[in-house]
């Protein structure tokens, strides 16, 4: 029987803010020559934060996992460092009180979340509600007056005085309507279909969801011009029907109808055969220089080339010279100051909360919290490896936010919501099976 | 500021990062073995079972292990509390599966061994290939079958 463990989640979250700090200190130690006047301000603030996440998970979800929140504070509060440092360095649009902000209104959406939900098999009930929500608000940007096109990717929706990005809103909705969908529907994909040499092929008729999942990712892809996103929920639609399925047939169509429409992509669409060019031939001197090339590609790699094993130091480096270094590129950014060492131990942290997330999946009971716990921790992993691996060049790039440390609202609050739900999940998976009454004899009432 | 003193925070300040990660590891293998620590924690805090017979023998199971179908991975650690399986949202174990009904089998314990009895269930439970009439004692290892869901006591 799994222990609460809430001592191990309290020092760790401590751990996590003392990190935080230092880092602090360290920035304005290498840049001013003295401890950084926001530093309290900043750690105390995050560590107030903190504090009242952990006050109302331990009360409304104490047996949850007692690592999932410590990792999301560090690699969070990592991320406010260095837009902090990107901003001491004047780095284009970095701020860090917007961030701070930001982190503030992420983690009452968390509590929020927490508090309301309390059963997270509910979800299950809205299935088709939040499918058709998802759409709704991946269609959101393309309506007139509302939508809004910002650097090229039509993603945007105008709220007054602030833009939001509904597709991080979307991928969630987007789970909850996959897990819920497939647990109803398993059976038929995975059993009906014949054996053709050693893979069970499905039945034609039964192509139906992948196929319209791919139209979907296609269509964000053409209409938005938002190559993540498109990425992002065709991967995680395919693991998902993977777990529910244990079906390898439905893993290779996926990849093949992925790779059809990327070819396809490729050859009619200006700006994704421009992402292949770049991808191929980062150092060509013409691509260098044309506005969009790859300029910003190889900024990334100088960086992470500066900073080498043992990084340059926080405040020692220049990451500001990364074309917007803030929110795509702080991956890079933070490998300059921080060393491959450093990265390491990022993805480290990453690795641990996916693990996490994998863990929960593995121990719950029913059905849809197995594949609504692994269909998140799923897409954590894989957002992290698209953007890490296209800044690195291993992929092509797609813009996509690096969860909890990029600048930006939208993503930060649908990254809490997402947490958690899986801090939910967590929750009842490890909780004890419900006692029968106990030292009363060996008599049990049931009732009817 | 000095270089040296730059040089020296720079790499503490990986060393802290590293020594994060390490003590979440850290609880995470107290996670992983904590059905014995958390086991030895409770039986210490308890001073004496009031039940003589509570007191847990050797060769007696600690976890349901779901072997095979979809929740397959599932451990439920065993307490003295009875264990129902069925597609009802309260069992212990929920299974969604065609083949299983709501309210469809129970485990619980008497005398040192755990018991299995179906509750009516339409496509009944097995006890290795047998169908299971009446309350049946289950050995350790020995698959139990529910629908398409198999699972089996172990230490």
């Amino acid at each position: 029987m799994p222990a609460k463990r809430r001592v191990a989640q309290l020092a760790m979250l401590a751990f996590a803010v003392a990190i935080v700090m230092f880092a602090y200190a360290n920035v304005g130690l290498a840049i001013d020559q003295k401890i950084p006047a926001g530093m309290l301000g900043y750690g105390l603030g995050l560590g107030g934060l903190m504090l009242v996440a952990y006050l109302v998970l331990a009360k409304f979800a104490p047996w949850a996992d007692p690592l999932i929140l410590p990792l999301v504070t560090l690699i969070n509060g990592l991320g406010l460092v260095m837009i902090y440092r990107l901003e001491e360095a004047e780095a284009f649009g970095a701020s860090a009180s917007t961030q701070l902000m930001w982190t503030a209104v992420g983690v009452v959406m968390f509590t929020v979340t927490l508090i309301v939900l309390r059963d997270h098999r509910a979800l299950q009930r809205l299935t088709y509600t939040s499918g058709a929500l998802g759409l709704a608000l991946l269609v959101a940007p393309l309506l007139p007056f509302v939508g809004k096109e910002i650097n090229g990717a039509r993603i945007w929706i105008n709220l007054g005085a602030f833009s939001l990005q509904p597709a991080e809103f979307a991928k969630l909705a987007l789970i909850v309507f996959f897990a819920g969908y497939l647990v109803a529907k398993r059976d038929v994909l995975a059993l009906a279909g014949r054996r053709l040499l050693f893979i069970d092929l499905p039945r034609a008729r039964d192509l139906g969801p992948i196929l319209i999942v791919w139209g979907l990712s296609l269509g964000v892809l053409i209409l938005q011009k938002d190559l993540g996103s498109s990425l992002l929920i065709f991967g995680t639609f395919i693991a998902m029907l993977y777990v529910a399925t244990q079906r390898t047939s439905w893993v290779l169509i996926g990849i093949l109808l992925f790779i059809g429409g990327a070819i396809l992509a490729g050859m009619i669409f200006e700006h994704v055969h421009n992402r292949f060019e770049v991808f191929l031939n980062p150092e060509d001197p013409e691509l260098f220089q044309q506005v969009g090339g790859s300029e910003q590609l190889m900024q990334g790699l100088f960086s992470l080339a500066t900073g080498k094993i043992l990084g340059t130091g926080l405040g020692q480096g220049h990451p500001e010279m990364i074309p917007l270094a803030i929110s795509d590129f702080i991956f890079p950014a933070t490998g300059e100051e921080l060393g491959l060492t450093g990265l390491m131990a990022l993805l480290m942290l990453y690795a641990l909360l996916v693990e996490r997330g994998l863990r929960t999946s593995l121990a719950a009971r029913d059905p849809f919290s197995k594949l609504l716990a692994g269909g998140l921790s799923f897409i954590l992993a894989w957002q992290v490896f698209i953007i890490v691996g296209g800044v690195t060049n291993l992929i092509p790039l797609t813009g996509l936010v690096t969860p909890f440390m990029s600048q930006g609202g939208s993503a930060l609050l649908a990254n809490w919501i997402l947490i958690a739900l899986l801090v939910r999940a967590s929750d009842a998976a490890r909780q004890p099976p419900p006692q029968a009454i106990q030292d009363e004899g060996m008599t049990q009432v049931f009732q009817r | 500021m000095s270089e040296l003193t730059l040089l020296l925070i720079r790499l503490a300040f990986l060393a802290v990062l590293w020594f994060f990660v390490i003590a979440a590891v850290g609880v995470i293998r107290t996670d992983l073995f904590g059905s014995q620590t958390a086991g030895a924690a409770s039986a210490r805090k308890t001073p004496k079972p009031v039940k003589p017979a509570a007191k847990p023998k050797k060769g007696e199971p600690r976890q349901m292990v779901v072997t095979g179908g979809p929740l397959q991975g599932t451990t439920i650690p065993l307490s003295e509390a009875t264990i129902t399986i069925g597609r009802a949202t309260e069992s212990t174990l929920v299974v969604n599966d065609d083949y299983a009904s709501s309210r469809h089998a129970r485990l619980f314990p008497q005398d040192g061994q755990w018991i299995v009895e179906d509750l009516g269930s339409t496509n009944g439970t097995y006890l290795d290939r047998s169908k299971v009439t009446r309350p049946t004692p289950v050995p350790l290892g020995v698959p139990i079958r529910i629908g398409k869901t198999v699972i089996e006591l172990r230490k």
